[in-house]
């Protein structure tokens, strides 16, 4: 029996202990009506080998193409230590520290990755992390319009330079509490979000601004003066950062005159595979005055009954197996092994270390963009300064380009026209620290070569 | 010691990261940070050592009896997470088209109908990243069924008062006024509180089945019959879906919707506190309102991601991609190698498991919650007793069982039993596990008559003694931050 290590003799016995004559009365509370008899529609049995077999199959058919998409999802190198840590027992197969006396490994890898996000972000706490980057932003929305005590407002100023898939998960997550997404759109040559354009919406105070650094598109905001309208209008501001670009840029609570109010984002590209877009961990941090309106765990350091340094679960009472229908969130179970692989990557490369990587992927996409944009008809969008995304624009149709580049072993970049239509035949193209420049001129000729017979 | 205590200024692991220092980027200055984030420097080794080091201050299933109620901490087998580990589904980007993830679409397929299975549902969405998440999405489906029949007048969720804190946190985040529901003395739903409670507000009920009191809900048709008849849908939570896996399927209970907690019923890694995953199913009325994304079979035996455009009713998308895809392989995987008569056996053994410990305590004298009912794959002690006898609590059993090499089953939940333990053995625990576990109880029994003070000062053996948890909410520390002159500037 797969896992069950009763053996006959001790069935026999544990029936006698508890007084029944067979497992099957065990079930006697169960009205026999609702009985199932077997499981038709679950296959029989594999052993490990033929399961091994049959998924080494599946994993053949699925071999990778050469990456050029970022869009949310970054794919970087691992360190061989990362997973080997996260991968032990102790890591992978214990669960969230209830009980602190016997998960301090656990609580303090939570404390360490919150330290190491208070750093990144230049915010004050961080939590022990929620699902991913997307369903992070929808709580930070929903944790600045309880927090934000200067207006009644439930308007969020959300940029259409943000994400589409986190707009709509946003959308999932609060509309059901009346929150209205006020959209913001972006300058079409710089392909920033402007002042201009927060202060076109004629709203005089509003619960939150959300500010993405770098935005969609890879390009930079002017966060500086973004913050300082939000502030002066009564809101709080939601910053939406790749953790591995706070290496270079300037940290959410240093911008404009008050800092940012919350940051989140996508703990992603720092450890954790692609894996087809999960498991990934969202992380959000906030300045110490919204503490308490922080959803999902938190770590603390505290002392024993001797006065020795150790950690728990703290504020709980925001939480709720506590607090039940008037807690912070619904959120128990986080992304803890993925903050376990992030903590670990951050340790391993330190800031120099991120900083090369960060650094490696802007020399990356730049030298893939200005190659590709050395073919006719293909060109930047937008002028703006960039991290390590790039919109170019193309002179046919998206879709088929893109699968032939497919048929080459190349996945090309994320089609912008289903979401943005404006763009016109547009992609948005990363090359990480992974892309050699072989590969990138492999992509330049293939792209060239398409475009050519095309036309 | 933390990992940036480690740290000294200079020391790297520069293997780690591309070797030469490309020429920075050109960015506006004003768009930089100025100095440095305050991250370790250390040496690989000191990184695996620490993290080494760390993880054996844990219990875990691998290394300890977890018996941890309502949890479900099953061994997790090694093979699910080294066949999910696969570079070929690693390195796979969510926005690389279908054709180029036909295998994993395939895994996803079939667990999908796995699900469907075990539940008896009539669809599946894999998207839900853990149970919480899939309460979220069912209480959504129900506010969308009844405003696609123009009865937006529906507000009232039902909540038994032994539910999970997370089925009413679920339900305010939908937007849902919560009404809680009492239980008998037997451990079954008030039957006529929940009558009364019924009417035209009502959106619903979250049930758990059996419920986190330890034993099937005996009434369960006939509520099923009050909520539908008042107009209301049943949702199913799945926490305690191990209990009967096989033996009783939810849509048979007459439940509408129900979430499937992966990581507990499909013994995949709870990872320190997740990644979990937890997928919803439903009824063929409901289907329109699934989560995206779905895996669709195609006509010509391919498979596909259905997605907002292919499913405008849904509501809507839960994470940015499709969900913890890692979690769900490994589920698939733990699925195809129990297969149908393996899944089966597992409520058997868990059941077989629980009932044993408690006819164990029993005998020993522990009070059980509710002594004239079958356990089912979980059940409750309540140390209420041993507390007014000797002065020791709950905390300090639970406490001084981790001196005796077990993790405390469930404490103080579920809320309506006084002094209470949870205890959820698993089918995976042996016998001589499980007498272990009795012993070491039976023993800090006789310890409470004994020697009282040695339950209050527990544990003795870990790595720290009784953390104050008044101490950390107080004097707030959460993060570690340099002293003056440790920030190096870049």
């Amino acid at each position: 029996m797969p896992f069950i290590p009763h053996t006959p003799e001790e069935i026999i016995e544990m029936l006698a202990t508890i007084g029944v004559s067979s497992i099957e009365e065990l079930f006697d509370e169960i009205p026999a009506e609702l009985r199932l008899k077997g499981l038709a529609g679950v296959p029989e049995a594999l052993s490990e080998l033929e399961v091994t077999q049959l998924m080494q199959a599946r994993a053949r058919a699925d071999q990778p193409l050469i990456n050029f998409i970022g869009a949310g999802a970054y794919e970087h190198h691992i360190p061989a230590v990362v997973w080997q840590l996260a991968s032990r027992g102790e890591f992978y197969s214990a669960y969230t520290p209830y009980q602190a006396e016997a998960s301090q490994g656990t609580l303090q890898v939570l404390y360490e990755f919150q330290s190491m996000m208070v750093a990144l972000t230049g915010l004050d706490a961080a939590n022990a992390s929620l699902y991913d980057g997307a369903s992070a932003l929808a709580e930070a929305v929903l944790m600045a319009v309880r927090a934000n005590r200067q207006t009644r407002s439930d308007q969020i100023l959300i940029p259409r330079a943000l994400h589409p898939a986190y707009r709509r998960v946003v959308r999932t997550l609060t509309e059901p509490q009346g929150i209205e997404l006020i959209e913001i759109p972006y300058d079409r040559k710089t392909g920033q979000t402007q002042v201009e354009a927060l202060a076109a919406t004629g709203i005089e105070e509003c619960a939150a601004v959300v500010i993405n650094q770098p935005n969609f598109f890879g390009v930079l905001e002017e966060v500086d003066a973004l913050t300082d309208w939000a502030h002066a209008h009564q809101a709080l501001v939601i910053a939406v950062v790749n953790p591995l670009s706070l290496a270079l840029l300037k940290p959410p609570g240093e911008w404009g005159n008050r800092g940012a109010d919350i940051a989140c984002g996508e703990a992603q590209p720092l450890g954790m595979p692609l894996s087809s877009g999960g498991p990934y961990a969202g992380f959000m941090c906030c300045k110490l005055g919204h503490v308490r309106q922080l959803p999902g765990r938190i770590a603390g350091r505290t002392i024993d009954r001797a006065g020795r340094s150790g950690f728990t679960l703290t504020l709980q009472a925001r939480e709720q197996h506590i607090r039940r229908g008037k807690a912070t969130s619904n959120i128990c179970t986080n992304q803890g092994l993925m903050v376990t692989a992030a903590t670990i990557y951050l340790a391993l490369l330190g800031a120099e270390g991120l900083a090369r990587v960060a650094a490696a992927c802007c020399a990356n996409t730049s030298l893939l963009a200005e190659r590709l944009s050395a073919i006719p008809g293909v060109g930047p969008c937008f002028t703006g300064p960039c991290f390590h995304e790039r919109v170019l624009h193309l002179p046919v149709a998206v879709p088929v380009v893109l699968e032939t580049l497919a048929a080459e072993g190349i996945l090309g970049g994320f089609d912008l026209n289903p979401d943005y239509p404006e763009l016109g035949a547009a992609i948005l193209v990363c090359a990480t620290e992974l892309r050699t420049p072989e590969e990138i001129e492999r992509y330049a000729q293939c792209l060239q070569a398409i475009l050519a017979s095309q036309s | 010691m933390l990992i940036q205590e480690r740290s000294r200024p200079g020391r790297r692991a520069p293997t780690q990261a591309p070797l030469q220092t490309p020429k920075l980027p050109d960015l506006p200055s004003h768009l930089c940070r100025t100095q440095r984030p305050a991250l370790p420097e250390v040496s690989e080794l000191e990184v695996m050592r620490h993290y080494t080091g760390l993880s054996q201050k844990n219990f875990s299933i691998d290394t300890h009896c977890y018996p941890l109620g309502s949890c479900t901490m099953k061994y997790n087998p090694r093979v699910c997470h080294a066949l999910a580990m696969l570079p070929a589904f690693l390195s796979r980007h969510p926005l690389a088209p279908a054709e180029q993830g036909q295998g994993l679409l395939a895994c996803l397929y079939e667990l999908q109908e796995i699900l469907k299975a075990v539940t008896g549902m009539d669809a599946v969405s894999l998207a839900p990243a853990a149970g919480a998440q899939g309460e979220l999405a069912g209480v959504l489906m129900i506010r969308a069924y009844h405003r696609g029949r123009g009865e937006s007048q529906r507000t009232e969720i039902l909540i038994p008062d032994a539910a999970h804190g997370t089925n009413p946190a679920s339900a305010a985040m939908a937007g849902f006024q919560v009404r809680e529901i009492p239980t008998g003395p037997d451990g079954d739903v008030d039957l006529a509180a929940l009558r009364s409670a019924l009417g035209p507000k009502t959106a619903g009920i979250m049930l758990t089945n059996p419920s986190t009191l330890g034993v099937f809900e005996r009434n369960i048709r006939a509520i099923a019959e009050a909520v539908h008849g008042a107009g209301g849908l049943l949702y199913y939570d799945g926490a305690n879906l191990n209990g009967i896996l096989g033996q009783v399927r939810p849509a048979d209970m007459g439940f509408d919707i129900v979430h499937v907690n992966l990581h507990k019923t499909f013994a995949t890694p709870h990872g320190g506190g997740g990644p979990g995953a937890g997928p919803v199913g439903v009824r063929a009325q409901l289907a329109p309102y699934l989560p995206v994304p779905l895996v669709e079979r195609t006509a010509d035996d391919g498979y596909r991601w259905l997605t907002e455009s292919d499913r405008p009713q849904s509501i809507g998308r839960l994470t940015a991609f499709g969900g913890n895809i890692g979690i769900l392989l490994r589920a698939y995987v733990y699925a195809r190698l129990l297969g149908r008569q393996g899944l089966s056996r597992v409520a058997e053994f868990a059941t077989l498991n629980a009932n044993y410990l408690l006819a164990r305590l029993r005998s020993a004298g522990f009070t059980l919650a509710y002594p004239t009912r079958r356990a089912s794959h979980e059940f409750i002690l309540t140390l209420k007793p041993e507390a007014r006898a000797f002065g020791v609590s709950t905390a300090d059993v639970a406490k001084r069982l981790l001196d005796y090499g077990y993790h405390a089953p469930t404490t103080y939940f579920p809320l309506l039993v006084p002094e209470c333990l949870l205890i959820e053995p698993t089918e995976t625990e042996s016998k001589q596990t499980l007498d272990g576990l009795a012993e070491a109880l039976i023993a800090i029994r006789r310890e409470c008559v004994e020697n009282p003070e040695l339950l209050h000062n527990a544990p003795h053996h870990l790595p720290v003694s009784r953390l104050d948890e008044v101490h950390a909410a107080r004097q707030l520390d959460l993060a570690w931050r340099p002293t003056v002159g440790e920030g190096s500037h870049g």
